[in-house]
């Protein structure tokens, strides 16, 4: 009964999808009012519905109701209540009935709080998205059913595939999907402006607080993911370009892209073409991402070609949203103006370079995703592109970007003066070279590859230090505490986010190049040492848990004689799967992790223990944190903000202005 | 069977792993993990040797080990794991016809992307800009913004009645 609910409220969540993808579009091009008005009731309609199947779903799953197929895929009676809350999202159906919750969920908050806007614009907005939905909707309900009925029902599900029971599958999927399907909010605020052929300042304004959020989840998101792999997958990395990984990276590369743009758009009026066009290719690398991850043509070609229906529909739908958007980018985006003039050496033009090295950064990553699909594909051999390819690659083309980072904000918008900023830059140039000499030194071990880290991290704190410095002095307020409160949020948000990816590069290189690991037999009693530590193993014990069988080790860790932590890794075996998952101990710390997982049984009561040492491994994903804070320090701008009395002195001011 | 498998390992990895460790070998171990981080484990999903458990994973990097030790180049032992495995097995794909857009694509694509921005930074400077809005524009504006949207101040093409 609740599965057929499910469903019948996705076939509503339909309707209302193509109520709202359609009637206010032609409305807002007919000027028909009432039709536009349908906008925000259907899709806040649509929202319910979708909440409503996905609550069934969830039923479904908490009551182990193995008659439903996608429930008996993914779930089992041993499996306990988090997970199977979150194996709602563990399979393919799952994961787009998410998709289309989240697309809801973005519309609906578009719809509320949305008062400020035009109605055409909104009914435009709502319109695109509500489109949007139709196809994933139609997608679900003719391909991939998550309420599909299993006759006679099975006994017992086949569970959620142990990878997946971890707390990091309750938290990552829906975190990456709200900022994958955020984006969607940044490509209906393009088409709309598209459409309605107002192109202007205000239409970034309005569209920037929303990709910003989109960025910030999305970059949440993707760094959750990557702890997760570091911690669940038991071998210690945390970055693999796999295609998977790489689907979401793309959108997230091209996304910063545009929120750099939009900046310019909205400061300045330029760019606006060029923003538009960043916003639906955002869009469309996450549609990519949910095709090539959800088609099954990652994992083989062939796979792909046996069972296609799946696949042809995204494609198809990937067609028609990307090329639909680009013919009607080709046929309006000619009226758009030039915008704010600006010279060759300005804010603008270094802006516009940061967002050439990205898009070229995004367009090597598909390349070196898709390429193996595509020789594959043509019969021209089998090739594998891995991180060797990715590393070199992405690092040549980032590190001028980075350089560029600590340019950018101090260079004067309209015209800036290479000279000038030679002179306003030479001490934090200066500062980071002497660092990046200095630095490797203390850990020891001098090599080109950390110098070459350190130089760039600390570029950007050190430029960043010197931007907001000339910007307090500046700043005509009396006292630095004065004149630090005048500054803005999305100001502050901007540094912040730039020193976390200083924090990042820090991160990677102190891992890249002076992490330790070693492969070793350890017997009961015996010990190994790595990196000044003494990894000692006491006791193998068998465990049991709710749904598997592990052996534990105990491993005593001490330094210098001093005890530093015991810790536990396991190797579990699943019950009803029966793979064996590799459960890392980790003991985190602000400089350093120590890493122990165990690999194979050798012989007598000896196991194969891998341990190994990262330094600073956590600043990665901390950097990834201040990115992301300093996104949402910016979309808490006063600007973004109704306030009362703004409003009341702008519409006075609009009365004197027109009066003149 | 499990006994038989522990027994392969022991002959495979065992005995070898303990003797580089016995000898305090931590450079050949470096050069070991480099050449493994190279290749790709056939078994797995999307792991490099070198950090794969799986076990033909560990019986490649021991004999990747066995062949450095023997004065094998890092460049020799790669060259033999494509003739047993096919370039499948490496993660830096080999410069031949079949990628050499791989390998250049990104390069063009940089190069493509600056001469476009020079060209459009040109022809822009060539160009008379858009006014600058006037003061009335920049008032309306910030009444859009700032306001609740007015049914009046729009008709229904979303443009001014008047100006």
């Amino acid at each position: 009964m609740v599965p057929e609910l499910g469903q019948f409220a996705l076939i509503l969540a339909l309707i209302l999808a193509v109520a709202q993808g359609t009637l206010p579009l032609i409305g807002a091009a007919r000027g028909v009012a009432p039709w536009m008005g349908l906008a925000r009731p259907a899709a806040q309609g649509q929202f319910v519905f979708v909440a409503i199947a996905f609550g069934c779903l969830t039923y479904s799953f908490v009551n182990n109701d193995f008659s439903v197929l996608y429930v008996a895929s993914n779930s089992n009676t041993t499996l306990p209540l988090q997970y199977r809350i979150a194996a709602v999202w563990g399979g393919h159906e799952g994961s787009l009935l998410l998709w289309v919750l989240m697309l809801t969920l973005w519309t609906m908050a578009v719809s509320v709080f949305s008062d400020r806007l035009p109605d055409d614009i909104v009914s435009r907005v709502l319109g695109v998205l509500g489109l949007i939905s139709v196809g994933f909707l139609c997608f679900m309900l003719f391909t991939s059913n998550p309420f599909d009925r299993l006759l006679p029902a099975a006994m017992d599900g086949r569970d959620l595939n142990p990878l997946l029971q971890d707390p990091g599958m309750v938290f990552h999927p829906p975190m990456l999907y709200m900022g994958y399907v955020g984006f969607s909010v940044a490509f209906a605020f393009a088409i709309a402006a598209l459409l309605s052929g107002r192109l202007d300042a205000t239409w970034a304004r309005w569209s920037r607080p929303w990709t910003t959020l989109a960025w910030m989840f999305l970059t949440l998101g993707i760094a959750l993911g990557s702890w997760w792999a570091y911690y669940e997958l038991g071998w210690g990395g945390w970055w693999f370009w796999d295609p998977v990984e790489n689907a979401s990276f793309m959108p997230w590369l091209m996304g910063t892209a545009l929120i750099h743009s939009l900046a310019v758009t909205e400061k300045r009026g330029a760019f606006k073409s060029w923003t538009v066009l960043l916003a639906i290719f955002a869009f469309a690398l996450s549609l990519l991402g949910t095709f090539l991850v959800r088609s099954g043509v990652i994992t083989s070609v062939h796979a792909f070609a046996t069972d296609p229906k799946r696949g042809i529909f995204i494609l198809a739908f990937l067609v028609i949203v990307i090329g639909g958007s680009l013919i009607l980018f080709a046929w309006r985006a000619h009226r758009v103006g030039l915008g704010g003039r600006f010279d060759r050496v300005s804010r603008e033009s270094f802006l516009l370079l940061n967002n050439v090295m990205l898009v070229v950064a995004t367009g090597s990553v598909l390349l070196g995703t898709l390429y193996p699909l595509f020789l594959d594909a043509l019969g021209l051999g089998k090739i594998s592109v891995g991180p060797p390819y990715f590393d070199t690659v992405f690092v040549a083309l980032m590190a001028p970007a980075l350089f560029l980072m600590g340019v950018g904000p101090l260079a004067r918008w309209k015209q800036a003066s290479l000279p000038e900023l030679a002179t306003r830059l030479k001490w934090a140039f200066a500062v980071a070279v002497v660092g990046a000499l200095l630095l490797p030194l203390t850990m020891g071990k001098w090599t080109p590859l950390a110098t070459f880290g350190f130089l760039l991290a600390l570029w950007i704190v050190a430029s960043s230090v010197t931007t907001l410095w000339s910007r307090l002095k500046q700043t005509p307020a009396a006292g630095l505490g004065a004149k630090l409160r005048t500054q803005s949020r999305s100001y502050y948000g901007m540094l912040l986010a730039h020193v976390g990816v200083a924090v990042f590069v820090v991160g990677v290189t102190m891992v890249k190049s002076y992490e330790a690991e070693k492969d070793v037999r350890l017997a009961v009693g015996e010990a190994v040492e790595l990196g000044g530590y003494a990894f000692r193993l006491d006791a193998l014990n068998e465990v049991t848990g709710p749904n598997y069988r592990a052996m534990r080790g105990t491993l005593t860790v001490t330094r210098d004689g001093a005890a530093v932590r015991t810790m536990y890794p396991e190797k579990r075996i699943y019950n009803v799967q029966k793979n064996a998952m590799t459960e890392a101990a980790i003991d985190t710390g602000f400089t350093r992790d120590l890493y122990v997982s165990l690999g194979e049984p050798v012989g007598n009561n000896a196991w194969l223990v891998r341990v190994q040492v990262k330094p600073f491994v956590d600043w990665i994903w901390g950097g990834c944190v201040l990115m992301a804070l300093g996104g949402l320090l910016s979309v808490l701008d006063r600007r973004y903000r109704v306030a009362v009395r703004a409003r009341a002195e702008a519409v006075a001011a609009a009365g004197t202005a027109a009066a003149g | 069977m499990e006994m038989h498998k522990y027994m392969i390992l022991l002959y495979f990895f065992v005995f070898p792993c303990a003797l580089s460790h016995a000898a305090g070998d931590a450079a050949l171990e470096q050069r070991v993990q480099r050449v493994a981080a190279e290749l790709r484990c056939l078994v797995c999903q999307n792991q490099s040797l070198a950090d794969s458990h799986a076990e033909l994973a560990v019986d490649l990097k021991n004999k990747v080990r066995e062949q450095l030790e023997r004065g094998a180049s890092e460049k020799d032992v790669l060259q033999f794991m494509t003739e047993r495995y096919g370039d499948f097995v490496l993660y830096r794909p080999p410069l031949k016809t079949t990628t050499l857009l791989l390998w250049f694509g990104p390069g063009l694509l940089l190069l493509a992307g600056l001469a476009a921005l020079f060209l459009r930074l040109r022809r822009r400077s060539a160009v008379a800009a858009e006014p600058v809005l006037t003061a009335a524009e920049r008032a309306r504006a910030a009444t859009l913004l700032d306001s609740s949207s007015d049914p009046n101040s729009l008709n229904h093409h979303g443009e001014p009645k008047a100006r």
